[in-house]
């Protein structure tokens, strides 16, 4: 079996995010660090791995960015992918979430994984939705926000985390999984990883090489445009009840609460 | 404009991701914890064996041992991260560094093929002691000997002092006297690499004759064991006297010393992670503390206290990076590494005092981090040299270097 992690360099989580008012898009600059949520799905894929209950001959990372992404996959290798796939291109740069997943579907469709996985979302943008694109353009099943994943008779038992409660949902592959962080807890690479993440092989792609009809991918083949940009509606502040007597008090927060139709 | 913040602190891409890697792991494992065992004054064992399997015990050991082959300046960013979590934390490793640099140094081949691989994967821990009861500062004061008996074995009798992961090291390199009417004193000390059962007080058949009191109840630096040692008719082979007996009998000291320069950079870079430490705490308190209607941060007083932490943060770093870079270069560090080790080690103790006062009461309470931080920084100005040998060392090597 062959294991395809989709990864993407984000902004570190120090760093404060704001958006570009010329370009309407995040400003990326500063500290950059591997998707959090991608390491959960890095590990994912090592714990199938090593799991042994179906033999993986390789676990790929792959990626869609700028030069400096090529960071993150040293991260992912460093953790313990085996190789790497950087799609790169300037006719790339503006592309929104169905032109992003066109793209990678087609990076990954050489590769033929027999099971693609992602972070739930990024730290980024957060749209939560890539996974479904890709599997879209792969004609394969997708599953979101998986928080448990277990692997027997070639097919995948997911645990999905839903509004109330676990959806457990069986699905055959090849298949497109997203995860949550709640999934496991990722390794630190080790030093010998770090230093060794270099050597491991790491394809550049452009958008030819990948069969990308240009048309499709960047601002133009963007089907969403951003036209404007608003701060979400501030909090209102709350109401402080000070604890005088708490008899009272008690009374006054079910009261509040009733009056919501909240019990 | 992005910034490439990783040049502008002069490291490598690898140097980045390594100190990346500890700092999370500091963040996530070490910080948590540390209050755990600094109330019981436990050994940290789950995190220290993570460590070992991160390569942390062998950064810069070679990688024909096993090791990562690292250098002093990589080794001392890792340092600083450890730190910044909990000194006891680097504390497990400093020793163990200072060893394998000694056998790195002056080892034979049979020494080090022993012991290194065992030592890059932690599987062995490394201490080294010079310090007795009556002295610490003047070296050439030990009284502890090792007279070499009619079958080629030296036998070592002595009580040796605040020896850091004295019970839990399998090995220690020890400062012995070998010839007692040298003049001068230091001209007839030999280092011994004594072998030991890790954790075992009472040591027996090969080892017998090494016993390790209960260890020494202390203000802070917990977790990590430091213990006294008492050599009483234990029996060295001759193989062990380090770089072996023709090349090493006599040379203890400065063998000893030239280890000394390195530890320097080391105390300097806990000094720095442990300044860092408090200085974050400082910043995120004052931004929460209100007094008079504002943050404490928005007081002036409070805000200078910042900008002079932040300062000496910082030149704190950049001079324990120069000396460990000139030391890397090959080049002359043992001014450097004394400046290093002085400035970093006050800066830590100093940056940990006005962060407590900025905590106000709440500083002195142990629901807070910086009452350990408290604690703890006040030994990196006695270890491996207090501040005022420190100033000796510099002050003597500026006239060497200056004299008219
Ligand atoms: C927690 C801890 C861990 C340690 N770990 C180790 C270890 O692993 N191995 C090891 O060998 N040692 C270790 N030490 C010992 C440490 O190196 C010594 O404590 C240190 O060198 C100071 O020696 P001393 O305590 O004997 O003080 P002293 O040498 O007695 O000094 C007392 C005071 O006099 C000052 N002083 C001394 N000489 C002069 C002078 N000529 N001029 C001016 N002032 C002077 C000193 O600066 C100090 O202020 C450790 C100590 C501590 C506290």
């Amino acid at each position: 079996m062959k294991i395809c992690v989709l990864v993407k360099e984000v902004p570190d989580a120090a760093v404060q995010k704001r958006i570009d008012p010329d370009t309407m898009r995040l400003d990326r600059s500063g500290e950059k660090n591997l998707n959090p949520f991608d390491t959960h799905a890095i590990e994912t894929a090592l714990q199938i791995k090593e799991g042994g209950a179906i033999p993986v001959e390789e676990v790929v990372a792959v990626t869609m960015g700028p030069d400096s992404a090529v960071r993150a996959l040293h991260k992912a290798v460093a953790l313990g992918a085996d190789r790497s796939v950087h799609l790169s291109d300037d006719a790339l740069v503006g592309s929104d979430v169905c032109a992003t997943g066109y793209a990678l579907a087609k990076v990954l469709e050489p590769e033929s994984p027999d099971l693609v996985l992602l972070g739930q979302q990024s730290d980024d943008g957060e749209c939560y939705t890539i996974g479904a694109v890709v599997a879209d353009h792969l004609k394969m099943p997708s599953l979101t926000q998986v928080v448990k994943l277990d692997v027997a008779d070639g097919k995948l038992r997911c645990e999905r985390q839903a509004e109330y409660g676990y959806d457990t949902v069986e699905v055959e592959l090849p298949a497109v999984i997203s995860v949550g962080d709640a999934i496991n807890e990722p390794r630190y690479p080790s030093l010998k990883a770090i230093m060794g993440a270099k050597k491991k092989p790491l394809d550049a792609k452009a958008t030819a090489d990948a069969g990308i009809d240009s048309g499709m991918v960047g601002e133009p083949g963007s089907k969403t445009a951003v036209l404007a940009l608003n701060p979400p509606p501030a909090k209102q502040a709350g109401e402080i009840i000070e604890d005088e007597d708490t008899n009272e008090t008690v009374e006054k927060i079910v009261a509040w609460l009733d009056e919501r139709k909240l019990l | 404009m992005a910034v490439d913040t990783a040049a502008l602190n002069e490291q490598t891409d690898i140097q980045r991701d390594i100190t990346e890697m500890v700092r999370q792991f500091a963040d996530e494992q070490i910080i948590p914890n540390a209050e755990h065992y600094d109330h019981e004054d436990s050994f940290p064992e789950p995190i220290v064996e993570q460590m070992k399997e991160l390569g942390l015990f062998g950064v810069t050991i070679p990688e024909e041992y096993g090791g990562m082959g690292l250098d002093l300046t990589t080794y001392a960013m890792i340092v600083e991260e450890l730190s910044r979590g909990w000194i006891s934390i680097s504390g497990v490793v400093n020793t163990h560094f200072i060893g394998s640099y000694l056998l790195m140094k002056f080892g034979t081949d049979e020494q080090r093929d022993h012991f290194l691989p065992r030592m890059a994967t932690g599987e062995i821990r490394a201490a080294f002691s010079l310090s007795e009861p009556e002295v610490g500062s003047d070296v050439q004061g030990i009284k502890s000997t090792a007279k070499k008996g009619e079958d080629g074995k030296w036998e070592l009798n002595g009580q040796k002092m605040w020896v850091t992961n004295g019970l839990g090291s399998g090995i220690v390199f020890v400062l012995m006297k070998t010839d007692p009417k040298a003049d001068p004193p230091y001209k007839g000390m030999t280092c011994f690499i004594t072998e030991k059962e890790p954790w075992k007080e009472v040591n027996e058949g090969d080892y017998a004759g090494l016993t390790i009191p209960p260890k020494i109840k202390k203000m802070g630096y917990k977790g990590v064991e430091s213990t006294e040692l008492l050599y009483d008719g234990y029996r060295c082979p001759p193989e062990r006297v380090l770089g072996g007996e023709e090349e090493g009998v006599g040379r203890g000291f400065a063998q000893m010393m030239d280890a000394l320069e390195v530890g320097r950079v080391n105390v300097a870079a806990r000094g720095v992670g442990i300044a860092q430490r408090a200085l974050e705490l400082a910043l995120r308190y004052s931004q929460e503390r209100k007094t008079f209607g504002k943050p404490i941060a928005q007081h002036q007083a409070i805000q200078f206290k910042l900008a002079d932490m932040a300062t000496k943060v910082e030149a704190a770093r950049l001079l324990t990076r120069k000396a460990a870079r000139l030391k890397d270069a090959g080049e002359r560090s043992d001014l450097e590494a004394g400046m290093a080790k002085l400035f970093a080690s006050e800066t830590g103790k100093e940056c940990v005092e006005e962060s407590f006062r900025i905590h106000g009461g709440y500083g002195y309470s142990k629901e807070y981090e910086i009452e350990r931080l408290y604690r703890d920084a006040p030994l990196l100005l006695i270890g491996e040299g207090t501040s005022e040998i420190q100033r000796m060392v510099i002050g003597k090597k500026l006239l060497q270097r200056h004299k008219i």
